[in-house]
Parts: C-alpha cells; structure tokens; sequence
C-alpha cells in the first residue's frame, strides 16, 4: 500500500470536540483491534465503543468511539493505548518472573 | 473445610475458579454466559474501569512446562482480547528468517524450479532474527545485514563398489536424496563473526527435499531474509500458537454423588479428573488433573449422574500451547509477541499524537463530508 496514507485518520462525520469519532487505523488488524476497543470499554467516560475491519482486501481497521459528557475521544483513545501498553509490560514482567522462580517441569522432546 | 483451604490459598487461581462471574457454562447442547461482563456500568455499584494495580494484582503468570520445542504456560486475569492478540501475533507478526531468493544455476532433478523452491523456502533455519535487519523491497540492495546466503550443489552419481545383489537406492548411488543438511552456508562480510556462535542452518538437517537418480544434479544459490507470518507462512515461527481455557468441574457440597456411582461418575471424564475415594468412595476433583479434562460432556448424558455436577470453563484463566519452529527457544517466544505489540502501540501512539497536533494547529478538524 502507499506511504502516503497516514497510520491513523478521523473519518468524516465527528463533531469539533470529536466527542463522538470514528478512528481508522491502517496497516492494523484484530490483532490490536479487539485489545485496543476492549480496554476503550474499561473506561467509564466511554459510552460506547466497537471495531470492525470493514473488508478483507483493505488493510486497516475502523474503530468507533463515543463518549459521555462530551468529553474528548481522542484522549480516551491515547490513554487506552497508554494503558494497553503498561498491560502489556505487567504481563512480560510476570512471565520473566514465572521464568525465574517457578519451579519448572523441564521435559526432553523427540524430535 | 474445604472452603476454609481455599480461603487460605495465595493463588489468585482458585480464587478466579470459585468466582462465578468468570464461568462460561457446558450444558448438554449448549454454552452460557460467554461474553466477559467485567466492564464499567455493567454491573450497579460495581467499578471495573481499568487499574492497573488491580490488574497486577490480579494477573499471574505460571510456566508449567517446559521443552527445547514447547512450551505450557497459564495466563490467568486477563481477557481473551489479550490472549488472542499475544496467539495472533505469534503466529503472523514475530519475524524470523526463510529463504526468499532462489537463484537456479542447474536442475535437472524431477522436480520443477517453483516446486523446488518452494520447498526450500518452507526449511527452518536456526537463525536469531535479531541479528538481522529486514529487507524492506525485493529491489533494497542485499547486504550481510538483511540477507543469508546458502549454496546447495548436488550430483547424484552411481555407486561403482555398491554390492551387486543391492536394490537400495542409498547403497546404489552416491546422493540419491538432497537433504536440508545439503545446504552450506555462505558468510558474506561481517557474518562469519556475527553468526560465529551458531552457524546459519536448517533446524531439521534430515528434511528429504528432493530424490535424484544418476546423471541428475542441483547447482543453487538461496538468499534467506527476514519475514513475517502474515506475508507467508513460512515466516512463521510456530508450528502451533495456541490457548484453551482452564476447565472446572463443580460438584454440590450438598448434594454429593452416591457411593455406589462413584466409579462410573470418574469414567465420565479424562483419566486423573476425579478421585474416589478407596474407602470411603467419596468423589472429588483432582487440581492438576482437572486441566487435561476434554470436557466431552460425557457425564450429562447419563441422567442419574448429571445432578450431581456442573460443567464449566474458566473465562480469564488461559492455558497456552507454544510450540517453536526453531530459531527461537520456546520461553523467548511469548516475549518476543509482547515486544512486536508494545511496538504497534507505541507506533500507533506516536501517529496518534501528530494527528492531535494537527487538529490543534489548523483549529479544525476534518470532520463534514467535502
């Protein structure tokens, strides 16, 4: 695909204060998509939050953002992806944690 | 008693399993309550936004076991947003080396150019990615910092001292069978350093990849680059990625299974599932062997049995199945899919801040239709 198309772009249709804002994200697929909505749903001001990838040719995803008390979706959007990646981080400490201490059935494996 | 264990335990496990809002239902034909409800205004009164200290608290990771190609370990409080996104990454985005290039200078075998070298392209190499730069374009110019060079020449020639009576191809002739252990590595530039600890080669040396018979040969040149799985499976470092979630078997305290039906309530289920007592014929639920139950269901086709049990699997408790390829070890793998989705987000991070900088600027943002 093109360089020129940016990562991520607002479709038309969002009000100024992007209260309301449908995100598309190219170059992306499930694989953060359904991470990315499901930790937008885990934040209270998050009104409604969904995904999909619109055609299986086209390589990039939309995700749809509303929130309550016209509050900004764009910031929602910067402090889930903040949030994902602290996740992220906690899940790698606690497995190079589990890799050190715990106590380990090593198996040998027929090749 | 039991419940007093269980109170006792430090393991975040048990307390998920005895949760039942983390339940999906196994009835005879169907599933219940398979969606998470763990979110904001789900339930009156109830929080659930995201906290990250709660979800420390929460999280635990167990390596269970442990192989140079496998590896078992569970993942317990998280989503399945989360497995799924660590299971597809694995398989389609962790890059690792395979040969691309394939320069024909002879062939006379049976088999095709493209066939062959497809074939070649599927051998998995022992190469370290990291060490590596990808190449971005088929037209980047190859350096001994994006590309691995192999060389493979065989003649297939016939045995002069082979006894007479023989009819075996091996003893007949000299290189009946091309192997992935035919392929010899080329260092180009600094290489000879870099892969010094482990030279450049397939993982399984004993691949069959062609047969040839006398008079036939192979001349070839291969360049291996870096890849990932979503271009071709190739570059997939896995042979299998994948979770299941942890089953758990409910029995009534209340209402517990007769003595007489003990043993035919235990063949139920996969072998080490239920204990029964040798006395006392009292039925419980082995803890370690409650993970290898298939959950057939088998119990709740007997009438007189299904009372006395419910079937259910443990929504955030995940036991995944890693099994490498080669190039990396298995315990390396989940980390390697966790660096590629902390590198998505930040990517995505960064563009979405510029596109936050732009709004500002221009003090509008894109938003009737032109």
């Amino acid at each position: 695909m093109s360089e020129s198309l940016s990562k991520i772009r607002i479709m038309p249709g969002a009000p100024s204060d992007l209260s309301a804002a449908t995100y598309q994200i190219h170059n992306e697929t499930h694989t953060l998509g359904n991470a990315l909505r499901w930790m937008l749903m885990k934040n209270p001001k998050v009104e409604f939050c969904g995904y999909s990838a619109p055609h299986p040719s086209e390589n990039h995803i939309q995700i749809r953002i509303q929130m309550y008390d016209n509050s900004s979706s764009l910031t929602a959007l910067l402090c889930a992806l903040d949030d994902l990646g602290a996740l992220f981080e906690s899940i790698e400490d606690a497995f190079k944690a589990s890799l050190e201490h715990d106590d380990i059935e090593v198996w040998d494996e027929r090749r | 008693m039991i419940m007093a264990q269980v109170s006792t335990s430090t393991s975040t496990t048990e307390q998920s399993s005895f949760n039942p809002r983390v339940h999906v239902g196994l009835l005879e034909e169907r599933v219940t309550n398979v969606s998470s409800t763990d979110f904001p205004g789900h339930y009156p009164d109830e929080d659930y936004s995201w906290n990250l200290k709660e979800f420390k608290k929460k999280l635990q990771v167990k390596i269970q076991k442990l192989s140079t190609r496998s590896i078992e370990f569970d993942l317990v409080g998280i989503d399945a947003s989360i497995a799924n996104a660590l299971r597809r990454i694995l398989i389609a985005e962790v890059p690792t080396i395979a040969i691309e290039y394939v320069y024909v200078w002879n062939n006379t075998s049976v088999m095709v150019d493209e066939v062959f070298s497809h074939r070649l392209g599927l051998i998995p190499l022992n190469v370290d990615p990291a060490l590596l730069e990808v190449k971005e374009s088929s037209s980047d110019q190859a350096t001994d910092r994006n590309t691995i060079v192999f060389k493979l020449h065989v003649e297939c020639t016939r045995n002069t001292v082979a006894p007479r009576n023989s009819t075996d191809p091996a003893v007949l002739y000299n290189n009946s069978e091309v192997l992935a252990g035919n392929l010899e590595w080329v260092s180009q530039g600094e290489q000879s350093e870099v892969f010094a600890a482990r030279p450049p080669a397939p993982t399984i040396p004993e691949t069959v990849l062609v047969k040839l018979r006398p008079g036939q040969g192979i001349e070839m040149e291969m360049h291996a680059v870096k890849g990932v799985g979503k271009d071709h499976a190739k570059f997939s470092p896995v042979a299998t990625a994948s979770y299941r979630l942890l089953p758990h078997i409910i029995l009534d305290e209340a209402n517990p299974v007769p003595p007489h039906l003990a043993t035919r309530f235990r063949d139920c289920f996969s072998p080490g599932v239920i204990k029964v007592d040798l006395r006392t014929k009292k039925v419980s639920v082995d803890k370690r062997g409650v993970r290898g139950e298939t959950m057939s269901r088998e119990v709740l086709r007997h009438p007189d049995l299904a009372e006395y049990v419910k079937l259910a699997r443990v929504r955030d408790h995940f036991i995944f199945n890693i099994e490498s390829e080669g190039p990396y070890e298995p315990q390396r793998l989940p980390l390697e899919a966790i660096r590629v989705m902390r590198e998505k987000l930040s990517a995505l991070k960064s563009a979405t801040e510029m596109l936050r900088a732009q709004g500002n600027s221009d003090g509008d943002v894109q938003m009737t239709d032109t």
